[in-house]
């Protein structure tokens, strides 16, 4: 099987080329330069768990209202790399970072940044659908507002927006009473990215957000993503690299912890600089 | 002379009878109970009984209402004390107490639910009735609460730690504070579950007489002063049934049957809440 071709052969790669083209590629594999148009940054960003070094000194950029994905075989740091960004690693037992993670310039591991500020900037979707089974369809969407004590202005209007947008309100407009886990998968995905949105983030990060989804289910939301990656700024997790291809401007290959290499997905697809980037795009290993 | 087959065939059912005997003489003296204080407690049951006081010695007639009462103030006063403590107690376990500290509660807990009712009466004996210089319903309703504590406060745990981890996560990553992700998030999806729990600490609670022999004593009037001692079903159940009166004898069989409904109905409430849909479990 060659991944390779079967990547080249897909269509939406086509519609990235005029946006991902707009920046070089030399700039693209230039962090120090690429910063600068940088929504977020990590620079030398290490993570434990333990004793064990999980990430090692990753300098990324992530691109303001770009789709930056990241590829690379499953427990090399992916989900460890994303939980850095919005201060999630932290939380669990002996976990902990060294370097800095950037967010308009300002270092958020500093006093200064509170992680729950932070997550509220940073929306987060995770691999596992997880709505709160409590919560109506509709308190799910506001739950950010409402368990953290705040009321939006218009909440109507906010669960409206907020479901289109991640184009679920026709399906349960008329539902919004029942509970968020009577929905299936793929709309308990939707469900989560709309309450994800409904606080209005700047980046949102998504670890693996079709692995536990179908087909036709990871169609839409591959479509969602890629309509708002025009808005938001999106870190998309994947170990399918035909979805990086798809959904994604920017790709970063990381392997065993290391950041092999970054640049526009289709510059990474076609011509990879290294040699392990290319082992792995073309099925050799992972 | 008898195959493996056939030799394992009638082990098997041997064993099965066996077993199926060992239930129902289990299940023996629960039906006599029943059969029994329905049989006599039943007679007992008037509209006078529920919501007439007793009369002075030697009279017939009269009611336990005082009773009835007490028992109610009694268990409520036990919750109002047992169930913030307990549920509070077992977030702290759940949520923070992977530690040696949390280690020493658990089983400090596991140990106090296993002390005999009577020492948690005389516990609060000396704790309070003789600080306070006399029996009162708020002893009372101490020593009930610190029998339902370590019920409450595990079950409280137990179903808190069932709560994936997924659900505390989500809650982060929006941005809610942990305090609140606990109570709005972990506590709410385990709701059905304590609230089962805190229905058989209850139950349990409901039918304790010794801790109440040196705590509310007892009292033949309807009372609702909290310094004051005070009736309870089963103190008066104990009273009655010790003492020579065949009417009393038959009020406190009356009374055994109203109590027994009364956990019976605790318990059922708890099976149904476990029953509740969209609990997540
Ligand atoms: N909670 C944890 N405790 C200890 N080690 C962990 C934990 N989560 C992940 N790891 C380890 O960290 C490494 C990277 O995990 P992860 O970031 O989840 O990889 P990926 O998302 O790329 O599959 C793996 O080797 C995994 O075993
Ligand atoms: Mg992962």
């Amino acid at each position: 099987m060659n991944a390779l071709s079967s990547t080249l052969a897909m269509p939406r790669l086509d519609l990235h080329d005029s946006a991902s083209l707009l920046v070089s590629d030399q700039e693209a594999q230039s962090p120090a330069r690429a910063s600068q148009s940088a929504k977020m940054a990590t620079e030398n960003l290490s993570a434990w768990f333990g004793k064990n070094k999980i990430l090692k000194e990753i300098s990324l950029p992530i691109r303001e209202k770009r789709v930056t994905a990241l590829i690379g075989p499953s427990g090399c740091g992916k989900s460890t790399y994303i939980r850095c960004l919005n201060r999630l690693h932290e939380v669990i037992p002996g976990a902990r970072m060294e370097g800095r993670v950037l967010l308009d310039g300002q270092d958020v591991y500093t006093r200064a940044m509170d992680p729950v500020a932070l997550r509220r900037r940073v929306g987060m979707v995770f691999q596992r659908p997880n709505p709160f089974p409590t919560l109506s369809i509709r308190d799910n969407v506001l739950a950010g507002w409402k368990l953290a004590g705040m009321r939006p202005e218009r909440p109507d209007d906010l669960v409206e927006r907020s479901l289109r947008q991640a184009a679920l309100w026709d399906e349960v407009k008329d539902v919004l009473n029942r509970s968020g886990t009577s929905l299936s998968g793929g709309q308990q995905q939707r469900l989560c990215i709309a309450r994800a949105l409904a606080l209005e983030p700047e980046v949102l990060l998504m670890d693996e957000p079709c692995s536990a989804l179908d087909p036709i289910a990871t169609a839409k939301v591959e479509e969602l993503i890629h309509q708002l990656g025009e808005k938001y700024t999106i870190v998309i997790v994947t170990h399918s690299m035909q979805q990086a291809a798809r959904v994604s401007h920017y790709t970063a290959f990381l392997y065993l912890g290391d950041l092999v290499e970054c640049n526009t997905t289709d510059a990474l697809f076609t011509r990879p600089a290294d040699r392990r980037t290319e082992d792995y795009i073309t099925g050799r290993f992972g | 002379m008898l195959d493996h087959f056939q030799r394992r065939k009638i082990t098997d059912i041997v064993a099965r009878w066996a077993c199926l005997g060992m239930v129902f003489l289990a299940l023996v003296p629960l039906a006599s109970v029943l059969y029994d204080l329905t049989l006599k407690g039943l007679g007992g049951f008037s509209w006078a009984f529920f919501t007439q006081l007793p009369k002075p010695v030697g009279e017939t007639g009269g009611g336990m209402a005082n009773a009835f009462m007490g028992s109610a103030i009694l268990v409520g006063l036990g919750c109002a004390f047992g169930i913030p403590v307990g549920v509070l107690g077992g977030v702290y376990l759940a949520e923070f107490g992977n530690n040696r500290f949390g280690k020493i509660v658990r089983f400090a807990a596991d140990v106090m639910s296993g002390v005999p009712s009577i020492t948690v009466g005389i516990f609060v004996y000396t704790m309070v009735v003789l600080t306070m210089h006399r029996f009162s319903a708020l002893a009372g309703g101490i020593a009930l609460a610190i029998l339902m504590l370590p019920t409450v406060m595990r079950t409280t745990e137990e179903l808190l730690r069932l709560v994936p981890d997924s659900l505390r996560e989500a809650g982060l990553a929006l941005g809610i504070p942990k305090w609140r992700v606990i109570l709005g998030v972990v506590l709410r999806t385990g709701a059905p579950g304590i609230a089962t729990g805190i229905m058989l600490a209850v139950a349990r609670a409901a039918g304790e007489t010794a801790p109440l022999l040196f705590t509310a004593f007892g009292s033949r009037f309807l009372s609702l002063k909290l310094d004051q001692p005070m009736g309870s079903l089963p103190v008066q159940i104990y009273t009655y049934a010790v003492s020579p009166y065949e009417d009393w004898h038959q009020q406190a069989w009356a009374a055994a049957l109203a109590l027994v409904l009364l956990v019976l109905v605790l318990n059922v409430l708890a099976r149904v809440m476990t029953r509740q849909p969209g609990q997540g479990r």
